[in-house]
C-alpha cells in the first residue's frame, strides 16, 4: 500500500497565551511513500517526526493536507477504520493480560462481516507470535518480559490484524545498545517477510541509515531531504542534513572561495571549479581527511585515539566551527606525536560547500 | 569490652525494647478487644442472670442463646438487616458506577471547562456534611421521597473524594495505551471496561470496602429521612430496640442484636484489612 501525503500540514494552538501565532508543528509535508517500503523519519527532537506519524496513524487530525492509502482519502478517517498498525515507544503493553490476550485484543473489536470466530482469532494470534518469534512466551504477562521481548509483543499486535500500513514510534529507544542492534534486524526482517508498508520515527541516524530503504529527514516541522540513505549521506541538501547524519558527526569550518580554489583559514584546501568567490561552510567528513605530509590543510593536533579498526585524530583549526576537528583515518598510518602540527589532504567528494546564507549545498568540480 | 560482650548487651537491650513494646500493645489490645469481648458476653447471659448481677461479673458459666432468638424474634432485626443490605449495595454499586464514569471523564475526555469543573468539585468537600444534610433533607422531603429507599440512597450516590481517587489513578495509566487501544478500534466504554478497570482493581476494591462500611454505620442520614419502622436500618432499628423493643429493658437482647449487627463489618475488616489500611492511609481521614 502506497502512502500519499498532500501538502500535509499540522498547526497547534500555542501554548504562550501572549502569543497568539500557532506552532506549525509539520509543515507542508508532500511524499509518496512506495509501497512495501521501510522508511525512516529523522530529525531531532520536536522537528515533527512524530506529529507527521501521529497524522497518518490517524490520532491527530491534520490542519490542512491530504492522506491517501493508495487512491483512497484516509485523511478523515478515524485510526481504526484505516487498517493501521502502531508500535509506540513504551510499548502501550496491558500490563493485566497476558501477551495472547494483547494480541488478540486487537481482533476482538472487529464488528460485523469482519468478525471471526475464537479459532480463527487464536490461529492469527499464533501467526503474529510466529512472526517476532514469541510463541513460547504466550501465557506470560509483559511485566515478566524483558525490554527486546515486549518490543516483539508489541510488534505482534500491531501485525495481527494484517495493516496496511505498520508505523513505529521510536521502536528501539527503549532498548540497550546490543538488544538494538539486534531488534532493528529483527524490523528489517520482519518488514520484509510482511511486505507491509513500514514508517518508523527515530532521532537516532545510524538507526535509520541502517534499515531504511529511504529516509526523511525533517527539521522544524519542514522536510529537508528525501532519499536513500547513502544517497542523502553522500550528498546532504544542506548544512542542517550533512551536520544530522554521520558519526562522528562532520567537521565545519568557516571558507573562502577565491578563484576557483577553497580557501581554510591560509590553506588553499581544494580546487573547487565553477563557484563564484564568496564565504561559505566547508563540511569534511571524519572520513575526507587523509594524512599527508605534504598536505594542504594544516591542524593543531590535540590528541590521537586508537579504536582498534581506526584511528582518530583529533585536531583545533581556527576557522573550524566545532571545538575539534577529528578525523579517521587507517590504523596503517602512524601520526607522529611529536610535531604539534599535522597535515591532511582531502578526498573532494567527502568535502561539501553551503552558501553562507541559506545553508544550501553548493555544488562544485574538483 | 570485647566484640561478644558488646553483642551480648546489645541483644539484651533489644529484648528488653521488644517485651516493653509487646507489653505497652498488650494492654492495648485489652483496652481496645474488652468493649467487644463485653458485649459478647453479655450476649449470651440470660436476662435473669444479667439483672441479678448487682456488680457485673467478668464471666458466665451459663451461656445461652435465647438472646439471639429474641433479638430475631421479639423485634424487626431481621428486616433491619436485610434494609441495610439492600441500602448498602444498591448505594455502593451505583456509587461505583458513577464514579467510574465521572473519574473517566474527568481523566480521559476532553471537554471544554473541563478542569474549572473538577476544582469546583473538589471545592465542594469543603463544605461540612452537617450542612449539606440539612439542604439534602429539604431536596428529598420536596421530592416526596422521605422513607424510601431512594431517598435513603441517592444523597450518597457519589463522592467527590472517590471520583478524586480513581482520576488520579487512571490517569497514571499511559497516554499511549489509550491510543493504541483506539487504534485497535476500542470504544471509550470498551477501554474503561477492559482496561481502565482492570488496572486499578486495587483503588476500586479499597473504595468498595470503605463504602459498604460506611453505609453499614451510616447513622444521621437514615435516622433523619425514616420514621417508618419499614424502612429503618441497623443504626437507627438499634436505637428503636433501645427505646422500646423489647417492651423492657432487655440489655442482653439488645447486646445480641449489636453482636449480630456488627458481625458482617467484622468480618469484611479481617478478609480484607490490608485493602482498608491502605485506603485509609491513601485516603488520609475518610473511612
Amino acid at each position: 500500500m502506497e502512502v500519499v501525503l498532500q501538502n500535509l500540514t499540522k498547526k497547534f494552538p500555542s501554548r504562550d497565551r501572549k502569543k497568539k501565532e500557532d506552532v506549525i508543528a509539520v509543515n507542508d509535508f508532500t511524499f509518496e511513500i512506495p509501497d512495501g517500503k521501510l522508511i525512516g523519519l529523522l530529525g531531532p527532537s520536536g522537528c515533527g517526526k512524530s506529529t507527521t506519524l501521529n497524522l497518518i496513524s490517524g490520532l491527530l487530525k491534520p490542519t490542512s493536507g491530504k492522506i491517501f492509502f493508495g487512491k483512497e482519502d484516509v485523511t478523515d478517517l478515524p485510526p481504526e477504520n484505516r487498517g493501521i498498525g502502531l508500535v509506540f515507544q513504551n510499548y502501550a503493553l496491558y500490563p493485566h493480560l497476558t501477551v495472547k490476550q494483547n494480541i488478540l485484543f486487537p481482533l476482538q473489536n472487529l464488528k460485523g462481516k469482519d468478525k471471526l470466530s475464537k479459532a480463527q482469532m487464536n490461529e492469527k494470534a499464533y501467526e503474529a507470535a510466529k512472526l517476532v518469534q514469541i510463541e513460547e512466551l504466550m501465557e506470560r504477562k509483559p511485566g515478566e518480559l524483558s525490554g527486546g521481548q515486549q518490543q516483539r509483543v508489541a510488534i505482534a499486535r500491531a501485525l495481527v490484524k494484517m495493516p496496511r500500513v505498520l508505523l513505529l514510534d521510536e521502536p528501539l529507544s527503549n532498548l540497550d545498545a546490543r538488544l538494538r542492534l539486534q531488534t532493528r534486524e529483527e524490523i528489517r526482517r520482519i518488514q520484509r517477510e510482511t511486505k507491509i508498508t513500514t514508517i518508523f520515527v527515530t532521532h537516532d541516524q545510524e538507526e535509520a541509515m541502517s534499515i531504511s530503504d529511504m529516509i526523511v529527514v525533517m527539521k522544524d516541522g519542514v522536510v529537508q531531504q528525501i532519499g536513500k540513505p547513502q544517497e542523502v549521506y553522500d550528498s546532504p541538501a544542506n548544512l542542517f542534513v550533512a551536520k544530522f547524519l554521520g558519526t562522528p558527526p562532520i567537521n565545519i569550518f568557516v571558507g573562502q572561495v577565491k578563484d576557483n580554489k577553497l580557501y581554510i583559514g591560509e590553506d588553499a584546501v581544494l580546487d573547487v571549479k565553477g563557484v563564484a568567490n564568496q564565504e561559505v561552510y566547508v563540511g569534511i567528513r571524519p572520513e575526507g581527511f587523509v594524512l599527508q605530509e605534504a598536505g594542504a590543510f594544516h591542524c593543531e593536533l590535540n590528541v590521537v585515539e586508537v579504536m582498534g579498526r581506526d584511528i582518530s585524530v583529533v585536531s583545533t583549526n581556527k576557522a573550524s566551527l566545532n571545538p575539534t576537528v577529528r578525523a579517521i583515518i587507517g590504523t596503517e598510518n602512524k601520526v607522529d606525536m611529536k610535531n604539534p602540527t599535522v597535515r591532511f589532504g582531502l578526498v573532494p567528494r567527502k568535502v561539501f560547500l553551503f552558501h553562507k546564507e541559506t545553508e544550501e549545498r553548493i555544488d562544485f568540480e574538483d | 569490652m570485647d566484640y561478644s560482650k558488646i553483642e551480648k548487651n546489645a541483644k539484651i537491650r533489644k529484648t528488653i525494647f521488644q517485651a516493653i513494646t509487646y507489653i505497652l500493645l498488650t494492654f492495648w489490645a485489652v483496652i481496645v478487644l474488652f468493649p467487644f469481648y463485653w458485649m459478647i458476653l453479655t450476649s449470651i447471659k440470660s436476662y435473669s442472670a444479667y439483672n441479678s448481677e448487682f456488680i457485673p461479673k467478668f464471666f458466665t458459666l451459663e451461656p445461652t442463646l435465647q438472646n439471639y432468638a429474641d433479638a430475631f424474634t421479639a423485634v424487626s432485626l431481621g428486616k433491619y438487616l436485610a434494609n441495610t443490605a439492600i441500602f448498602t449495595i444498591a448505594t455502593t454499586a451505583i456509587m461505583l458506577v458513577v464514579i467510574t464514569l465521572a473519574a473517566f471523564a474527568f481523566a480521559r475526555l476532553d471537554f471544554k471547562g473541563r478542569n474549572l469543573l473538577f476544582v469546583l468539585f473538589l471545592s465542594l468537600m469543603m463544605i461540612p456534611n452537617e450542612l449539606v444534610i440539612i439542604t439534602n433533607y429539604v431536596t428529598i422531603t420536596n421530592l416526596d421521597m422521605r422513607n424510601t429507599f431512594q431517598g435513603l440512597i441517592l444523597p450518597s450516590v457519589t463522592s467527590v473524594f472517590y471520583i478524586y481517587l480513581l482520576k488520579e489513578n487512571f490517569e497514571q495509566v499511559p497516554d499511549s495505551m489509550y491510543y493504541a487501544a483506539k487504534v485497535d478500534g476500542t470504544s471509550d466504554l470498551k477501554y474503561l471496561l477492559k482496561v481502565l478497570i482492570p488496572l486499578s482493581k486495587p483503588t476500586l476494591i479499597t473504595i468498595t470496602i470503605l463504602k459498604v462500611i460506611e453505609c453499614w454505620n451510616s447513622y444521621v442520614w437514615p435516622r433523619l429521612i425514616t420514621d417508618d419502622e419499614n424502612y429503618y436500618l441497623v443504626s437507627n432499628g438499634i436505637q428503636e430496640i433501645r427505646e422500646n423493643g423489647f417492651g423492657r429493658e432487655n440489655i442482653p437482647a439488645m447486646m445480641a442484636a449489636v453482636v449480630v449487627i456488627s458481625l458482617p463489618l467484622i468480618i469484611l475488616f479481617l478478609v480484607f484489612r490490608k485493602q482498608v489500611m491502605e485506603g485509609v492511609s491513601r485516603g488520609g481521614t475518610k473511612g
